[in-house]
């Protein structure tokens, strides 16, 4: 019997014959061009240098947009909060701007790997990477949160609702196009959200699971107006829980809409079985646990609680 | 291939080094420039042994591209020590409190640190655990490194 080398050990180098450190955006984009989809973005490189290594993927040219002028912003005009396309986890998770308008995005950033990790990599990355768990992936999605993508044929923008096409696929294409932005409306005034992670250790893991819950509700009248459920990891992509929202819009603020939700979302959700992120019936009983905890904790930011 | 001339501020001294445009930096920091207090222990960014300081932060340094360093302030653990050789007080408290066993995950734990009591020079515990989240240390020696952060932080007035 013979090993495959490689399955076990991956090569020391990344293997791409040239680093391009563009000044501009139009420079960035017609370096990409040129290599016509061989060259590849990278930005804090985390997630990109194991795949570069493992050869999972093999690149001619690294075209580095982290210097890019204008990419590191995160600023609030008015309701739309906007990050720049090389804004990292750490600037996400420290920042004061994303605390106040969606802390459910501040506590996903500071759940992204390690310090060391969260000191590079991006936000950005962590869309374009398309894995179904991503931390930061599922509260934006949770926000509604819309991208800025700069092409060779202009600027263009794509809901996240709709960006994901299957593990590791999203409609970018990471050897032509870059994301520039990533905005969302903040929270507030009858909208809170929530971040919910399972996970074996406090830092340094995937998680088993991650619920991000935006509820949007008419304190008044005590009723939704509207509710967002992002899950993952329990389907190739991340998973908007459309059918539980469905149930919870115009629904009353009360106990019982929210079971039928949770019961819902659970249906919707198909893990996998893992034997290092558990087993497909154990996430869905915590699908329940997470979507009633971050609904709970959705109502009350948004100052309308459960009684 | 087309190698790169990249120059640097390493551990506060101005270097100008040629790299392979896919180096990354722990082995040009290594291999090329000597510096093997730098440990590569997983090189997938998930023990911190390879912690650098880059521009005061740490990161992996086994996921940065070398030409990365470029124009920006590199900090290894060769960089700590005054130029007679005297400690910094982290390395001082880690000698006390007797805060290494293999010494591997050391370098790794020691810059975190740094980064840490830079930013907050008074953490509380939850902070400094917070702050070495991204360096393994298997000899589970967790406690004394912890207490060591401590005791440098309290030297620092």
């Amino acid at each position: 019997m013979s090993y495959q080398f490689n399955e076990f050990h991956w090569a020391n180098d990344i293997k791409a014959g040239q680093y391009l450190q563009p000044a501009t955006l139009a420079e960035a984009l017609d370096m990409l061009a040129s290599f016509g989809g061989k060259a590849r973005v990278i930005a804090g490189g985390t997630d990109l240098v194991p795949s570069l290594r493992q050869r999972h993927l093999e690149v001619e040219a690294l075209v580095d947009v982290s210097r890019l002028p204008g990419m590191d912003g995160i600023a609030r005009q008015g309701e739309v909060v906007s990050l720049g396309g090389g804004v990292t986890h750490a600037q996400a998770a420290s920042s004061p701007v994303v605390a106040e308008a969606a802390g459910l995005l501040a506590a996903g950033a500071g759940s992204v790997g390690s310090p060391q990790i969260r000191n590079v990599g991006t936000l950005a990355g962590n869309l374009i990477a398309g894995q179904p768990a991503a931390d930061t992936s599922l509260p934006l999605l949770a926000l509604d949160a819309w991208v800025t993508i700069a092409s060779p044929q202009g600027q263009r923008e794509e809901p996240l609702n709709g960006f994901f096409l299957g593990k590791g696929r999203t409609k970018l294409d990471p050897g032509r196009e870059i994301m520039t932005g990533i905005h969302f409306k903040a929270l507030g005034q009858g909208r809170g959200g929530s971040y919910q992670r399972l996970a074996k250790r406090k830092a340094m893991t995937l998680p088993m699971l991650v619920a991000a819950v935006v509820a949007g509700v008419d304190p008044g009248r005590k009723v939704f107006t509207g509710a967002a459920i992002a899950l993952g990891p329990v389907a190739p992509t991340p998973l908007r829980a459309a059918q539980a929202e469905a149930l919870l819009a115009g629904a009353p603020v009360s106990a019982e809409s929210v079971a039928a939700a949770v019961e819902k979302a659970s249906e919707e959700s198909s893990p996998r079985d893992s034997c290092l992120r558990g087993s497909c019936d154990y996430r869905r009983e915590m699908v329940k646990v997470f979507v009633r905890r971050g609904l709970a904790d959705a109502l009350a930011q948004a100052g309308c609680p459960l009684d | 291939m087309s190698n790169l001339e990249i120059t640097f501020v390493l551990n506060g001294e101005r270097v100008k080094v040629v790299t392979a445009p896919d180096a990354l930096l722990v082995d040009l920091l290594r291999d090329t420039l000597g510096l093997t207090g730098t440990k590569v222990g997983c090189r997938e960014g998930e023990c911190g042994a390879c912690t650098v300081l880059l521009d005061g932060k740490p990161v992996n340094s086994c996921l940065l591209p070398a030409v990365k360093a470029a124009g920006r302030s590199v900090t290894t653990i060769e960089g700590l020590a005054a130029a007679d050789g005297t400690l910094h007080p982290l390395q001082e408290a880690f000698t006390e409190e007797g805060a290494a066993q293999c010494g591997f995950c050391t370098p790794g734990m020691i810059l975190n640190a740094k980064a840490l009591l830079d930013a907050n020079p008074h953490p509380q515990e939850g902070e400094i655990r917070q702050a070495l989240s991204g360096v393994l240390c298997r000899c589970t020696g967790y406690g004394k490194i912890v207490a060591a952060v401590k005791t440098a932080s309290q030297s620092r007035k």
